[in-house]
C-alpha cells in the first residue's frame, strides 16, 4: 500500500508545486475549458499549456477529452472522489445527530402521553 | 432500527439532507427550536466535540449562537439569525460565520403521523460550496477531527 501510494503522492505534490497549474485547477473548478482558452487566460503558448495540463492529468487532477479539434479539460475523478468522500462524511455527521434526535423525539412523545 | 439519512448535492450550490422521524412535526420542530433539547442531540457524545453553549432566540430576525469545544480557549462558534420561523413546518436561518456560508432551510412535513425532515443548504456560489467541501478541514479543525475519524472508518471498510 505504501509503495503504491508514494509515486501517486509525488506526482500530486509535483503537480501542485507550480503556481500556473494551481491556477488552472482553480479555473477548471469554475468551468471546463479548452487548452486554447487556458493558454490565453495564463498568457502562455499552446505547447506550454499542454505540458502543464499533461502533468495535472498524470496526477489525476484533470481529465481531457478531444472533440473535433478542441481538447476540453475538466477537473479529474480524483477531485470528484474527494467530494464524494466529504459528502459521505457530512452525511454521517447528520446521521449521528439524527440518531440522537430520535431519542429526544421518543422522550417528548412519552412525556406527552403521561401529560394526557 | 434507525431511519436512513440521505444527502445529495442537488445543484452546483445546494446540498439537501433528508430523514424520516417517528413522531409528528410539532414534536420534531420543538426539538429544533428549544435550546435545552438542541443540546441533547446537536453535538452527540460520539462526535467528540461537546456543545459549550447554545443561545437561540427563535423568531424571525432573532439570533442564535452555538459554541463548540472542550473549553473556552479552544472553542469556536456558529452563529447567525433566523429569517423565517413557521411552527411546526419551516425554519430558515443564516450562517454568518463566513461570507461564503449557506442559508439553511429546514422543513418538517407530516407523513402518516411521522415527519419527513428536509434540510436544504444554499451556498452563495458554486465556488463557496466547493470551498466548503475542500477547505472546511482548515477552518474548523475540531469539528473535522470527528470527520477524519469517520473517514478512517470508511477507509477500513473499503
Amino acid at each position: 500500500m505504501v509503495q503504491y501510494m508514494t509515486p501517486h503522492l509525488d506526482a500530486s505534490f509535483a503537480a501542485l508545486s507550480d503556481a500556473t497549474r494551481r491556477g488552472v485547477l482553480e479555473q477548471l473548478g469554475r468551468s471546463d475549458a479548452s487548452i486554447t482558452e487556458l493558454a490565453d487566460r495564463f498568457h502562455m503558448t499552446l505547447t506550454g499549456m499542454k505540458k502543464h495540463v499533461s502533468v495535472l492529468e498524470h496526477a489525476g487532477f484533470v481529465t481531457t477529452q478531444k472533440v473535433g479539434r478542441v481538447r476540453t479539460c475538466k477537473l479529474g475523478l480524483r477531485r470528484l472522489e474527494e467530494e464524494a468522500a466529504w459528502i459521505e462524511s457530512y452525511r454521517q455527521l447528520w446521521a449521528t445527530r439524527f440518531d440522537a434526535l430520535d431519542a429526544v423525539v421518543e422522550n417528548l412523545k412519552r412525556k406527552e402521553k403521561i401529560d394526557d | 432500527m434507525t431511519n436512513l439519512t440521505t444527502i445529495e448535492r442537488k445543484s452546483e450550490r445546494e446540498l439537501v439532507v433528508t430523514r424520516m422521524f417517528n413522531g409528528p412535526p410539532r414534536i420534531v420542530f420543538e426539538a429544533w427550536t428549544t435550546p435545552e433539547l438542541m443540546q441533547q442531540w446537536w453535538a452527540p457524545k460520539s462526535s467528540g466535540v461537546p456543545l459549550l453553549s447554545c443561545e437561540m432566540d427563535v423568531r424571525a430576525g432573532g439570533g442564535y449562537r452555538l459554541a463548540f469545544g472542550h473549553d473556552a480557549a479552544s472553542s469556536f462558534a456558529f452563529f447567525g439569525k433566523y429569517l423565517e420561523v413557521t411552527p411546526p413546518s419551516r425554519l430558515v436561518w443564516t450562517n454568518d460565520e463566513s461570507e461564503d456560508a449557506a442559508v439553511t432551510t429546514v422543513t418538517f412535513e407530516e407523513k402518516d403521523g411521522q415527519t419527513l425532515l428536509t434540510l436544504h443548504e444554499v451556498y452563495p456560489s458554486k465556488a463557496a460550496l466547493d470551498e466548503a467541501i475542500v477547505g472546511m478541514e482548515d477552518g474548523m479543525p475540531e469539528q473535522f477531527e470527528q470527520l477524519d475519524a469517520l473517514l478512517a472508518t470508511l477507509g477500513e471498510r473499503a
